[in-house]
């Protein structure tokens, strides 16, 4: 158990971080701290621009390997990496669905001609993706996928259904999608994963107003919509077994990025009671105090997930972290507009007390995306206590 | 960077694991709760002289092991899970974890090897603050005052106390046994440590332990790296209630099924699993960070973390398990109880999560 870090380590992080304060400037100063979940909407071109700068220095697809573009970079420079863009306040990942999702994915179960075709894109920072995974009745019960697909006569798909709560489809060019390629089917079997231009004929965003009044989410509705032959990765009926794949693909080396943010929010926090003088107030320092704590839980589990190794207990810290970080942050929100009282009521204009805005109502969703608190606690208790498994409707 | 245990460390926790549930079932912790000093000669004996847990954190030149606070952070995992009645706290985490922090060359050397070979144990004050007072009169150390809760006091042990001087306080060995001392021992809603509250009456110090030059940051760095070990222990203690617990719901039936089947169940179970779990993190990273040999002022900020975490997290848990045991977990019979009054009495050891929150909040604010 060591926590210290090699020299080689110190000086990637160095690397990195010498990077950053020579490119995250000028006309990119704008975005620092920008572009988060809560605040997608910020800045999409110039975030565009800033993923192509990321891309000239070599920093998009940190963790691919080389021969497709990426840099090649051990778990742990990877790790370093996430936190040192993050530790400088660099702006939410444009392309962090093409780089994290559907690049791994493709990598992992693509032929070389959809490689070929499309990992370039992603690593250029130019071709920007999004997922059409859930549905309207495919929540926390992701299998239950309604949207079907079928080969028209020049062998091409066409795909007809609805995706919902699909980030950044406004800002994206080509969207992958589970669809029913087998009528009858059920579950997670006879899907197929396909892959999508979102400009064309049959396919209609339309954006989800969200009770933070902003719209990060779209549904996605889909007509007739083709993707084109070669546009199937893996075999018809195989689509589960890549949609899961990917979501195993992200392995959680940007959790400590996260952290870094989650840090930085902490800290605006304690600005904020400091200046308006609710850092004497007793209750609203235990508070402070709880949830710098919680944020030295986050970041030594994660340490524990990316380390893994002889700890008998390995694997449910990986369990419990979506559930722990999520409510952490929720409670952080709700610290925040204690703290800032009546100047929380009214929409900010300084971003630093927006931020805080942002986190309170950006952290309802916390727990519900990517696996609520319901269904994290039932994973939880099947998969790391062993209890029962809920049972199903037939 | 790495968060896993080494080869030798995973060896230390499951010799621990095997010996204790071995010794410290829950009928060996019942009979050592209801003997007159409050644990087991024998298993302790067993510890000090054949196990060598007193020696893994005693310099390798005065007969230790020189190991550091991951592994003892690993024992004390296992003494809490197994709720061990032992000197071993007040005597290994407390005391010679105060000698080797601010303690004299001298001190060291005349304590430390009797401590490893398992042939002597301290006894110390979990109270915050320094209660007696010491002059000096011909030369030596005259003690006076009452200090409250010393840890595992007895005639046999060795007391390790602080007292207020005429140029500030510092830290005496008084035998438990010497003239002007006297032992008030009570046993405490939670049996399983003894805690005493100590006369001394012109009590003659074997010796002044303290070093002037390590005192103000020794002291500091004695008092997170025990508050660690609390904390170590509270996270066994808080498994081992989600473990019986898990046990029991799944063979316990109502309604034609297990009543582990049932989501109101599992979910409290899961949130259980969430808290033991994150502070296992804690604990585990508050140990590596101290064997970094980090600044004092990092590492008592991490260790009041974890320390009130821990005990938020095992009172929390006790009282699940007690909960979700049912009409069980109220009678004496079944263990819960144990657990709940351990937990409740060691949330003050070395401050309350409150205190410690606060002074988390003093550095940050």
């Amino acid at each position: 158990m060591n926590l210290l870090e090699s020299a080689e380590d110190k000086a990637f992080r160095e690397e990195v971080a010498s990077w950053m304060a020579e490119h995250l400037v000028g006309e990119y100063e704008v975005l620092k701290h920008r572009g988060g979940p809560g605040d997608e909407e910020a800045y999409p071109e110039l975030r565009k621009q800033w993923e192509r700068e990321l891309a000239g220095g070599g920093w998009t697809c940190v963790g691919w390997p080389k021969e497709y573009g990426g840099r090649g970079l051990s778990i742990e420079h990877q790790v370093i990496f996430h936190e040192e863009y993050a530790r400088v306040g660099g702006p939410g990942r444009m392309g962090h669905i093409g780089e994290g999702l559907i690049g791994p994915a493709l990598i992992a179960f693509g032929n070389e001609a959809q490689k070929a075709e499309f990992l370039p894109g992603i690593v250029k920072g130019e071709t920007y993706w999004c997922q059409g995974y859930s549905e309207p009745s495919a929540g926390s019960d992701l299998a239950n996928i309604q949207t079907k697909c079928w080969m028209d006569e020049d062998g091409d798909w066409r795909v007809s259904g609805q995706k919902v709560w699909t980030s950044l489809a406004m800002d994206s060019d080509w969207i992958f999608v589970i669809a029913r390629c087998e009528p009858g089917s059920k579950g997670n079997k006879g899907l197929a994963f396909l892959l999508m231009p979102l400009d064309q004929p049959g396919v209609t965003i339309k954006p989800i107003h969200q009770l933070t009044g902003g719209a990060e989410f779209n549904e996605v509705f889909f007509d007739a919509a083709v993707a084109r032959a070669e546009h199937i990765v893996g075999e018809p009926g195989e689509g589960w077994k890549v949609a899961m794949g990917l979501l195993a693909a992200e392995r959680g080396v940007s959790t400590l990025g996260q952290q870094m943010h989650f840090a930085h929010e902490l800290d605006l926090v304690i600005k904020a009671a400091k200046a308006n003088g609710t850092a004497s107030d007793p209750l609203i320092r235990d508070r402070i105090a709880r949830a710098w704590s919680g944020l030295r839980v986050l970041r030594y589990n994660a340490l524990r997930m990316l380390s893994g190794g002889a700890d008998v207990s390995l694997g449910r810290e990986a369990l419990i972290y979506k559930y722990a970080w999520s409510n952490w942050h929720r409670d952080l929100g709700e610290l925040a507009m204690d703290v800032l009282g009546p100047q929380g009521d009214v929409p900010a204009e300084d971003f630093d007390i927006l931020r805080l805005q942002q986190v309170f109502f950006f952290s309802r969703a916390d727990t519900i995306y990517a696996g609520t608190n319901e269904i994290q606690l039932n994973i939880m208790a099947e998969r790391g206590l062993g209890m029962p498994k809920e049972p199903r409707g037939v | 960077m790495d968060f896993s245990l080494t080869d030798d460390q995973v060896m230390i926790r499951d010799a621990a694991q095997d010996f204790l549930a071995d010794k410290s079932g829950s009928e060996a912790v019942r009979a050592a709760m209801a003997s007159e000093a409050g644990f087991d000669a024998a298993v302790w004996q067993a510890i000090g002289a054949e196990l060598g847990w007193c020696a893994v954190a005693v310099p390798e030149e005065l007969g230790g092991m020189g190991l550091g606070p991951v592994e003892l952070m690993l024992i004390q995992e296992q003494a809490g899970y197994h709720l061990l009645c032992s000197p071993f706290f007040s005597t290994v985490c407390l005391g010679t974890t105060l000698l080797k922090s601010l303690g004299s060359d001298e001190a060291q050397g005349e304590f430390l090897p009797k401590v490893a070979e398992g042939s002597s144990r301290f006894a110390s004050s979990i109270a915050c603050g320094v209660e007696a007072k010491a002059e000096s009169r011909s030369g030596q150390w005259l003690l006076n005052g009452v200090v409250s809760q010393v840890c595992d006091a007895g005639e046999d042990s060795l007391l390790l106390l602080f007292a207020e001087t005429d140029d500030g306080a510092g830290l005496f060995a008084v035998p438990g046994n010497a003239e002007g001392v006297s032992i008030v021992s009570q046993t405490g809603w939670d049996a399983s440590r003894r805690f005493a509250t100590v006369e001394l009456n012109d009590a003659v110090a074997a010796m002044r332990c303290d070093d002037a030059t390590r005192l103000a940051s020794g002291g500091r760095k004695a008092n997170a790296l025990s508050r660690l070990y609390v904390a170590a222990e509270q996270l066994g203690a808080a498994q081992r209630c989600l473990d019986m617990t898990v046990a029991y719901i799944s063979e316990r039936k109502q309604f034609g099924r297990t009543i582990a089947s049932f989501q109101a169940i599992k979910h409290r179970c899961a949130q259980m699993m969430v808290q033991v779990e994150g502070l296992r993190s804690a604990v585990y990273g508050a140990a590596a960070l101290a064997a970094d040999e980090s600044d004092v002022q990092a590492l008592s900020m991490e260790c009041a973390m974890a320390k009130a975490l821990a005990s938020d997290v095992l009172f929390h848990c006790a009282g699940e398990a007690i909960q979700l045991h049912g009409g069980v977990g109220f009678t004496e019979e079944y263990d819960p109880g144990l657990y709940f009054k351990r937990a409740r009495a060691s949330k003050g050891w070395l401050g309350t999560p409150e205190e410690l929150r606060a002074e988390i909040a003093g550095v940050l604010l």
